[in-house]
């Protein structure tokens, strides 16, 4: 990387969270433009699309045939590429598409006043599905925190720490009393990735499932005991597949339980 | 506060080149006075801590009547020696240690010497081979055996071809594969074991490397009925604190920060090479 | 043995204002999110006045009652674990000038006197198996040290246990013998008090407490042993070491592989382990680093991790490590069990794995083998 490396903060299909997050970092956005240019970042101001970068951030799913143009440029003019967000890593909310039963153009209808308008693909996927990222950053949003790390571990000339423990490690080293254990409430924090500060459990309720699958998901046994507390096999499945549905460690379980299948890959 | 834990600032005085990802930092304390009280056994490693980065485990090259400076050589694995092999001469980092139980050197005088080494893993050892060379006549024959997996990851080339006209030395290198002009072994290096003359009632065995090879050499010395209370190891384990406070590199009932590295067979022989351990 | 006071329950506010006088900040049981929680507190009306805990495997519940006492309950996920050895703290930092020189500071410790307040036994027999980690051993973690060096023990003996509790067949009992410096018992209207300490022994005198006669002092100890006798679950021994060490593939280990989360919950609630990584936090410039330690666990990927692989990528390995350890080779490190019995991993285990059970599952047919060749050799 350059002395001043430059960044871009690139948006596909997705709902701007993360790039608001990356603006939560305030005054350290400052500190910021001290170690690296940001020449694209259009929620911040500067636009530049085509501008070469050393480091472009990733936010948002490839769902139209325009963006799978675009990300191939982005590609091209980027040193590393890192993918934030559930939507980037693994197609997000909106690739609850992707499943078979669902009629995209009925959907289109049902949404837009003028469909004829729209031009959508019949699935969301992940960045990695088109081209090779060299570091996922998962969250639904990511954090400030994660974007920091990241760019000052490359500022650094290391790769970035990549951390996948259990959700628990980082509920339980807060104190945090588990909502599972004392309020029987489904809590996906034991198959989650750490990393948001344990926000749900912080606040009594059982994690949904954001920052996507840990390092080692014991799904099948998390919803053998979600069923114990009462959960139906298709109630299992929709908080599989809700954020992170695309997710290796939640796609495959709740397919099962949930009896639903993949439309084709449709890259 | 007297913290074991807090690093001291060290200089990298020269930066060798040994082969492609593996390099040997010459480190200097900065304070003077650091530098000449600090010692340490062969065998025994510093905690490395790159600026910003982290601390990695290294075992200390150099001989450890040098109080000048200290090497410490690298072989680029993971992230942080990633960011070590970026460094120059002149730049910073902190040492702490130096830490654990190194190679039973008094045990050896007057002994015959066998040191097993393969694949790159063969820091550790390099220090006792130095040491035993700088002090030759304090033990008998010397056996150096290295095994590669291919030709070309053998470093220290130079050095096993000065040491091989050096008498009462015996070198053993061998290659998996290798190319036309290997002047060694051709095969696995512990195929020669069973040609050796060992003597089982004055031999001593040092060993560094892969666990799989280590286990066959243990196997095959065995086979020379050397007892295994002579038979050393160095193991490796994740380490964060070096003190045996963090757990990770515990084996078994061994840390093998505080308690090892290096271990006389009977000590780990329980779990060795045993998955998940 | 020691003199026995009586401290009616209307005086326990000046028992912890004559802690708070001499200077310690006082951490006690609470009630928090649906159950025990060690916090600040300096009024004796924050502890959990008539309230009892439930516990099952991978259930806990927390009720208020209409009994009297403060201490009916039996414990909850974190005690005093948490205030002797942080979650997370700073070891040391360093700042980078710009020529690149590197200087190290620890980080400030300003240990203030503490006072464990309401600590079970087996939470003192913990305490002390972390002594031996981080005091006692070669090397001597100062944070850690300096903590206990400070600290004021107020043992609450106990008068119940859960369906979870094995302190007995973990080698211990429901009663503290040595490690505090007051030990209470819950009696009907008040406690019997015992003190341990030089200090504690100064604290009862400050408070001129009559003594506690042959019937108060008999009705704690009936409550304490009635607190033992209620445990059902048990150890196979309490050395285990052999029988795990010689059942490594043992197939319970696939079996419990196939429940097992992999989350790490039962290291965190454990009062005994230790493991914990290390890691930096630079600042955005890069010229200024804090080296901070953190609970980690022996059930995650970065524990086993070494040169690009990772030793127990199994949860069937990480299990396998976690027990072997706690209940096996614990002993080779520090002469004794790193389980003290408290139940806290299968209360808090999401899934409801019960140590006792797979211990014994793994270890039943080596100890009733080796018993018989014992009482045939």
């Amino acid at each position: 990387m350059s002395d001043k490396p430059k960044i871009a903060v690139h948006k596909f299909s997705s709902c701007d969270g993360c790039q608001l997050a990356i603006l939560n970092l305030g005054e350290k956005l400052i500190e910021l433009t001290e170690i690296v240019d940001i020449m694209h970042f259009a929620e911040a101001g500067p636009v530049n699309p085509h501008e070469k970068v050393d480091v472009a951030f990733v936010e948002g799913s490839i769902t139209t045939p325009h963006e799978l143009d675009r990300i191939q440029e982005v590609r091209s003019n980027s040193q590393y590429v890192v993918t934030i967000g559930a939507c980037a890593t693994s197609g997000g909310l909106q690739a609850l598409r992707n499943f078979k039963h669902v009629d995209i153009k009925q959907w289109t209808q049902s949404v837009y006043a003028k469909p004829e308008f729209i031009s959508t693909l019949e699935t969301s996927t992940a960045i990695a599905k088109h081209i090779k990222v060299d570091l996922e950053i998962w969250g639904c949003p990511i954090n400030s925190k994660q974007i920091i790390e990241t760019i000052r571990a490359l500022c650094f000339g290391v790769e970035p720490v990549v951390q996948k423990d259990s959700l628990c490690l980082e509920c339980k080293r807060q104190g945090n009393a588990c909502v599972m254990v004392t309020k029987q409430e489904p809590c996906l924090g034991p198959i989650t990735q750490s990393g948001c500060g344990a926000l749900c459990p912080s606040v009594g309720r059982g994690c949904y499932g954001c920052y996507g699958p840990d390092e080692n998901p014991n799904t099948k046994a998390l919803a053998k005991r979600f069923s114990g507390l009462g959960l139906l096999p298709n109630d299992i499945a929709r908080k599989l597949h809700f954020i992170n549905s695309q997710a290796k460690g939640y796609l495959e379980i709740g397919n099962e339980l949930g009896n639903k299948t993949l439309k084709d890959d449709a890259k | 506060m007297d913290d074991t834990y807090l690093p001291n600032e060290a200089k990298i005085i020269e930066r060798i080149h040994e082969g492609p990802g593996i390099f040997t930092l010459r480190l200097q304390f900065t304070d003077p006075k650091i530098n000449e009280a600090y010692t340490f056994a062969p065998g025994q490693f510093n905690m490395l801590y790159l600026h910003g980065v982290g601390e990695i485990a290294i075992s200390i090259v150099s001989d450890p009547h040098s109080d000048e400076y200290y090497n410490h050589t690298i072989r680029v694995v993971g992230r942080v020696t990633r960011g070590f092999e970026q460094l120059e001469c002149g730049d910073c980092i902190g040492i702490r240690g130096p830490y654990g139980r190194g190679w039973p050197l008094e045990k050896a005088k007057g002994k015959d010497v066998v040191v097993i080494t393969g694949g790159l893993g063969c820091a550790p050892v390099v220090s006792v081979f130095n040491y035993i060379i700088n002090r030759r006549s304090e033990f008998g024959t010397i056996s150096l055996m290295q095994g590669v997996k291919h030709s070309s990851d053998l470093i220290f080339r130079e050095r096993f071809q000065r040491l091989k006209d050096i008498p009462n030395i015996k070198i053993y290198v061998g290659a998996d594969k290798s190319d036309m002009h290997w002047p060694w072994y051709k095969g696995r290096v512990l195929d020669l074991v069973p040609k050796m003359e060992l003597n089982p009632d004055n031999t001593i065995a040092f060993m560094c490397g892969p666990e799989m090879m280590m286990k066959a050499a243990v196997e095959a010395l065995a086979e020379h009925n050397i007892d295994e209370t002579d038979l050393y190891l160095n193991m490796e384990r994740n380490m964060h604190c070096a003190v045996g406070h963090c757990g990770h590199c515990q084996y078994g009932g061994q840390f093998i920060c505080k308690d090892g590295p290096v271990f006389s067979y009977p000590e780990i022989k329980e779990l060795f090479a045993k998955e998940g351990f | 043995m020691n003199q026995s006071y009586y401290l009616p329950h209307t005086k326990l506010q000046s028992l912890l204002d004559a802690i708070i006088e001499r200077g310690y900040r006082c951490v006690g049981p609470q009630t928090r999110g649906g159950t025990i929680t060690y916090d600040d507190f300096s009024q004796v009306k924050e502890l959990p006045w008539g309230y009892e805990d439930e516990q099952l495997p991978g259930q806990y519940t927390l009720k208020k009652t209409q009994k009297t006492g403060y201490f009916n309950w039996v414990n909850g996920p974190q005690a005093i674990k948490p205030e002797l050895f942080k979650p997370k703290e700073s070891l040391w930092n360093v700042t980078r000038d710009e020529e690149g020189k590197l200087s190290f500071q620890p980080a400030q410790l300003t240990p203030a006197p503490l006072c464990l307040f309401g600590v079970r036994p087996c939470d003192i027999a913990a305490m002390q198996i972390q002594d031996k980690v981080f005091i006692t051993g070669t090397y001597r973690d100062e944070r850690y040290a300096q903590r206990r060096e400070n600290t004021l023990i107020i043992a609450a003996n106990c008068i119940t246990s859960s369906n979870n509790c094995f302190c007995v067949g973990a080698g211990g009992f429901p009663k503290a013998e040595r490690g505090y410096d007051i030990a209470l018992t819950e009696i009907e209207d008040g406690f019997t008090l015992e003190f341990g300490s030089e200090q504690g022994s100064d604290i009862i005198a400050s408070l001129k407490l009559s003594e506690a006669d042959g019937s108060q002092i008999n009705y704690a100890k009936q409550r304490i042993q009635e607190a033992a006798d209620k445990q059902t679950k048990t150890l196979p021994g309490t050395n285990l070491r052999d029988a795990l060490m010689n059942n490594l593939d043992h197939p319970r280990w696939d079996a419990v592989a196939e429940r097992c989360l992999s989350c790490g919950n039962c290291t965190q609630v454990c009062p005994t382990c230790f493991c914990h990584s290390e890691e930096d936090e630079p600042n955005v410039k890069g010229n200024h680093s804090e080296h901070v330690r953190e609970w980690d666990s022996c059930f995650t990927q970065g524990h086993s991790y070494i040169h690009g692989k990772v030793i127990r990528s199994q949860t069937r390995q990480r299990y396998r490590q976690w027990l072997t350890h706690k209940l096996g080779t614990w002993h080779d490190q520090f002469g004794e069990s790193g389980c003290v019995g408290c139940g806290r991993c299968v209360s808090w285990c999401p899934v409801g794995i019960d140590i006792t059970e797979e211990a014994t599952a793994i270890c039943s047919d080596f100890i009733n083998l080796e018993n018989k060749e014992n009482s045939h050799g």
